[in-house]
């Protein structure tokens, strides 16, 4: 771990009743890095991801934020540093009941210490920021396609002006159009904050164009019982010609024969 | 078991002690914290105005309409089972005040809150279900916010203001349903049906009533919304947490009905030792 290190997971395991999601997991993640986890569907990525803002406690190991463990902190404590963070879901999870600007100027609200006539204000600066046109703010989180609808997710993330910003699966189900706008869009939010950013993607056009350090988590069902699930760990331009078979296999987009697994 | 903004802990559904005793053991616990948690929101007043009216708008404008329906049937009902009954033994007129007592002190509050527990506690059940499948109670801790507080406080206050009010207004319609059947289709005497009614039928039969809607307006509200935060993911999921929170409200109902019956029962006689059974 190095000493501007954000987040780090030591020793980290997961297991939902019977199920193991993850085991041993051994991350840290540095101040201002771009980095994006990927995996075969059901390896845990988005489990990591919620560990990582508390939203889920490890079975065996700890998260720590800026060197404190998560699970010592009260829950005032947790709270603040998740106003720290902007959270992109994999499906936005925009609340059905308020409208898009209502969703946008949620997080500040509710934070309070700010003016009306200043949440309105950034508000409006987020919804441009994301490309929506103004008219969009009054519609209903029904009205909206998929690509609006996680655009008006990361406007609500960005609202707090978070220090990190985790994405899930932010290009999983748009159209190859949408998905390189949401990529700008990242890439866009990178260079305007000084902000760290953890993306699980399974999308390698997403990893290519918007990370600097990748992280590949393989699924526990195909691994044996000393094996590290964590089976690549450095820079993009390395996945394609890493030293593991799996990994080259999973950039290059191809199905292995499981059948002697 | 998630509660809200406290993170699931991973291997919480591997109980160390499995067995159905264990099971309702862990969820009558981890159900008085959630209420506990819910009760601190309420008096905190962690939720917008907006959002209460809005829940109380749903909750009491919204049930009217089958809590008259409900009430309006079983006074009418009760009326035509027990009438052959009492003209048998010359007591007609004192039907009201059998009628009316049951409806006040039961049936109005029990029938009213298992059909509140239907209607209200079901779509509760079913609404925060939806949003922990689509993560937007996630969504809601991420952005600093206790869900248990923002979400179940004004749904826990709602139901403990409105379900009391539904209450009257089923005894009422009940009232009026039975005196319907008595004084017009059997032709009872109107004078004496009231004055039976007016002797037997008091302030504690009414306050028992309320107290009993108030209790049971608090337990559907609670178990609904615990039943919704704890959904499993998917379609089935939700459903099976609307179905659960209507089948646990209903015996719970049931089953707090029968000790608040004996407690208020024995309250009465040492409040009012040697005094008539009936306080006028």
């Amino acid at each position: 771990m190095t000493d501007d290190a954000i987040f780090q997971l030591n020793g980290v395991s997961v297991q939902f009743g019977p199920q193991a999601v993850l085991r041993g997991i051994d991350l840290a993640i540095d101040r201002r890095q771009t980095v994006a986890v990927i995996g075969e569907s059901g390896c845990g990525k988005t489990v990591l991801l919620k560990l990582i803002v508390g939203l889920l406690k490890p079975t065996l190991g700890e998260v720590k934020f800026e060197g404190a463990p998560l699970n010592s902190l009260t829950e005032k404590q947790l709270a603040k540093l998740r106003l720290r963070v902007g959270f992109l879901f994999q499906q936005a999870a925009l609340f059905d009941s308020l409208t898009v600007f209502d969703n946008v100027a949620f997080g500040p609200r509710a934070k309070g210490g700010m003016p009306a006539a200043e949440i309105d204000k950034r508000v409006r600066e987020r919804i441009e920021e994301v490309g929506l046109p103004e008219a969009a703010a009054t519609k209903m989180p029904m009205e909206l396609s998929g690509g609006m609808r996680k655009r008006v997710g990361l406007a609500r993330a960005l609202a707090l002006d978070p220090e990190v910003i985790l994405y899930d699966e932010p290009t999983t189900g748009l159209d190859p159009i949408m998905t390189d706008v949401i990529n700008e869009l990242i890439l866009h939010t990178r260079s305007s904050r000084p902000v760290t950013s953890v993306i699980v993607t399974h999308e390698m056009r997403t990893v290519r164009k918007v990370a600097d350090r990748v992280v590949m988590l393989y699924p526990l069902s195909r691994l044996g019982p000393d094996e590290p699930q964590i089976i690549y760990d450095g820079p993009t331009d390395g996945l394609a010609t890493s030293d593991d078979s799996r990994v080259r296999e999973f950039v290059a987009g191809e199905a292995h024969d499981r059948s002697n697994d | 078991m998630a509660t809200a903004s406290q993170p699931v802990q991973a291997g919480d559904e591997g109980l160390p002690i499995r067995g159905p005793l264990a099971t309702m053991s862990f969820g009558l616990g981890d159900g008085s914290l959630f209420a506990l948690r819910a009760a601190r929101g309420a008096i905190g007043r962690a939720f917008s105005g907006r959002e209460l009216l809005r829940v109380c708008s749903e909750v009491g404008v919204g049930s009217l309409p089958v809590v008259a329906i409900t009430g309006m049937f079983i006074g009418m009902v009760l009326a035509v089972q027990a009438y052959s009954q009492f003209r048998n033994v010359g007591l007609e007129t004192s039907l009201g005040a059998f009628i009316h007592m049951s409806v006040v002190r039961e049936l109005g509050p029990v029938l009213a809150a298992v059909m509140l527990a239907g209607r209200v506690g079901s779509a509760m059940a079913a609404e925060l279900a939806t949003m922990r499948v689509t993560e937007q109670i996630d969504a809601l801790a991420c952005l600093g916010v206790d869900p248990v507080k923002y979400l179940v406080a004004p749904r826990f206050l709602a139901c403990l203001l409105m379900i009391p009010l539904l209450t009257v207004f089923a005894d009422l319609t009940g009232l009026v349903g039975s005196t319907l059947i008595c004084l017009h289709v059997y032709g009872i005497d109107a004078h004496h049906y009231w004055q039976h009614s007016r002797s037997f039928v008091g302030l504690w039969d009414v306050g028992v009533g309320l107290v009993k809607a108030f209790v049971f307006g608090g337990v559907i509200s609670i178990i609904a919304c615990h039943r919704g935060f704890n959904s499993k993911p998917g379609a089935a999921g939700v459903g099976r947490a609307a179905t659960e929170a209507f089948v646990i409200s209903f015996v719970a109902i049931i089953v707090i009905d029968f000790v608040l019956a004996m407690f208020s029962n024995t309250l009465h006689d040492v409040l009012f030792a040697g005094a008539p059974t009936k306080v006028v």
